[in-house]
């Protein structure tokens, strides 16, 4: 009887598999027992191929791609990619930087569902797909402006709608709140402060 | 006399025979608030563009807003059908990122939850896809029992849809014995009102007529759009994630994946019937084996302390005044945990940087994927098959438009 390998060494193993064949891999790492691959933009397409057709990968299946955005750091956004193979039971993560001109290349003609996923990342940031047959707007109003999942996009949004009587149709004017969203800063003090005392710069590192 | 017609429809012009139909956003078949534009040839479908957006709510951006634990309410409104299975696939990100264990007895009862989940959401689909190609009474009966499995929902959790009953740790309260007892009770009558159900409607000639043969996908085909649950099942391939990726104790119960052979309407239609059935194999087993216990973990900073204590001790109420006003913090990370969902694959993929609000959170929701396929399947079928491809699709518009 073969002795089946535990989720983690499977990991291992592919980890140690895609950083010898995958060129482009900028880095991979485990956590939480889960495989992520940073990967660069233009190569994007070239990876997501090898992994599906690749007969110790087989990713063939494509179950989310979505933006996220990190303000602070040089290239904002960050297109996640999770795949997951039916056959060898395993899940993988793919990420890629851009920012708000440059494009990432769209993944339709290899996983004909990313052009949902794609649009959605598009309507909710803002990030432009080249390559993509039919990039516009899914989720939001027609005639929406602004990118809602933008870090710097407010909660309340810029529009109101409402019915207007005397012109028989919706219009849409500017926000009025009568109260302010009440953004409560409930983080304590106390337990955020890691300031080093003065003259106590090294007791941690004797503990190590 | 039909020689009569194709005569005449030769003659025409090609064009005259080409035109664009609007269906919906209020139409009985659409199941929610979905706009297609159908482009026909005659009765044939060229093209369906899905407009969809109209209930979209912008959960994900309120859910960066609040705390951990007031952003799991959303997730009752995301597929409303079955509303714990979603909280499950939040809850499990949170566990799995701040390390709790839940206690065995919390998991028995999401177990069951989540089943009478399925059976809630799939009593729904099997009985409406009826009602979409013209039979009345299916629905009349099925949600008879719904409306039963609705008032356990309402006994747990106090809601009769969204409970926020799951909570990061376990589930919010125990169980009541009677309330066991009368779940129990419940699950042999239904395996008889199933069968009664499919007395109407699975050998019926109308209803197959309608739904055999419509709608094939392949495995390819359900692969390259990103299918998952039923729509995979149904065409054969025997992927579960109950059963690939256990979670809570679903490693330790028995119990039979359904699929189709030749993946379309009516196979899909039949493994939801055969699911319910699981479903209710699950439930007895669990409810067996169930041990008695908590239902949250003891003495942790994820979870309120009891009542009791917070009259005698001031740390207790410290902390109950810090969880609900300042909330847990989840340490920084990222990580995609999923559940099978009545509908397919219900992901959520979380990140967080250390505070007590999730920085990024990625609803995953399984019709996303299978409502863009529509496109795809609907090409040549004609403009009546619409509404039995998208009634067997099972869609919910709350998890697709977020």
């Amino acid at each position: 009887m073969s002795v089946i390998p535990s989720k983690d060494t499977m990991v291992a193993e592919l980890k140690l598999h895609l950083e010898a064949t995958l060129k482009p891999v900028k880095s991979a790492k485990v956590s939480a027992g889960e495989l992520t691959l940073t990967v660069e933009r233009d190569s994007i397409v070239k990876v997501l191929e090898f992994l599906r057709e690749d007969s110790q990968c087989r990713f063939e299946t494509l179950v989310d791609l979505c933006g996220a955005d990190y303000p602070t750091e040089p290239e904002r956004f960050e297109v996640v990619y999770h795949m997951l193979s039916m056959r060898l039971n395993q899940r993988i993560r793919l990420k890629v930087r851009t920012d708000e001109m440059t494009p990432v290349p769209s993944a339709t003609a290899v996983f004909p569902v990313a052009n949902w996923y794609e649009r959605e990342a598009f309507d909710m940031y803002g990030i432009i797909f080249s390559g993509h047959p039919d990039l516009r707007r899914i989720l939001t109003d027609y005639g929406f402006e602004g990118y809602p999942l933008r870090k710097d996009f407010p909660l309340s949004g810029r529009v109101q709608v409402r019915y207007d009587e005397e012109q028989k149709r919706v219009v849409n004017e500017p926000v009025k709140l009568v109260q302010e969203y009440r953004n409560f800063d409930f983080l304590s003090p106390w337990e955020g402060m890691q300031a080093v005392i003065p003259g106590d710069e090294k007791a941690g590192e004797a503990k190590k | 006399m039909a020689d009569d017609i194709n005569h005449k429809s030769a003659d025409l012009d090609l064009d005259d025979r080409k035109f664009t139909i609007n269906f919906g956003p209020q139409h009985p078949a659409a199941h929610g608030v979905l706009r297609l534009v159908l482009d026909l040839d005659g009765e044939i479908v060229d093209r369906v563009d899905p407009h969809i957006g109209l209930l979209h709510r912008g959960t994900e951006k309120l859910i960066e807003y609040k705390t951990f634990l007031q952003a799991l309410p959303y997730f009752d409104r995301l597929d409303y059908v079955a509303p714990m299975n979603q909280e499950h696939a939040y809850c499990l990100a949170i566990e799995k990122l701040a390390g709790i264990e839940v206690p065995r007895r919390a998991q028995f009862i999401r177990v069951i939850y989540s089943e009478i989940g399925r059976i809630l959401s799939h009593l729904l689909n099997v009985t409406t896809q009826a009602l979409d190609v013209g039979a009345l009474t299916p629905p009349l009966w099925g949600f008879e029992p719904r409306e039963e499995l609705m008032g356990f929902y309402e006994r747990a959790s106090g809601s009769r849809m969204h409970a926020a009953y799951f909570r990061p740790g376990g589930v919010h309260q125990d169980l009541p014995p009677e309330l066991v007892e009368d779940i129990h009770k419940f699950c042999d009558p239904f395996l008889k009102t199933l069968d009664d159900i499919e007395t109407l409607v699975t050998e019926n000639r109308i209803f197959k007529q309608r739904n055999v043969d419509i709608g094939v996908v392949s495995v390819q085909e359900a692969l390259d759009w990103g299918f998952s649950g039923v729509m995979v099942r149904g065409s054969g391939l025997a992927w579960d994630l109950r059963r690939a990726e256990p979670y809570e104790v679903y490693s330790e119960l028995a119990f039979q994946i359904p699929i189709g052979k030749n993946g379309d309407c009516w196979d899909r239609y039949l493994c939801r019937i055969e699911e319910m059935r699981e479903s209710i194999k699950i439930m007895k087993q669990c409810i067996d084996k169930m041990p008695v216990g908590p239902v949250l973990p003891e003495h942790s900073k994820f979870v309120p302390p009891r009542r009791g204590e917070m009259k005698t001790s001031m740390e207790a109420l410290i902390h109950h005044f810090k969880l609900y006003t300042e909330g847990f913090h989840v340490p920084a990370g990222e990580t995609y945990a999923c559940v099978e969902a009545p509908k397919g694959e219900f992901g959520v993929y979380l990140v967080t940087d250390g505070g007590n609000k999730p920085y990024r959170l990625k609803v995953k929701a399984p019709g996303f994927a299978h409502l863009h396929a529509m496109d795809h399947i609907c090409r040549g079928h004609m403009l009546a098959d619409v509404s039995a491809i998208l009634g067997s699709l099972d869609i919910v518009f709350g998890e697709i438009d977020r």
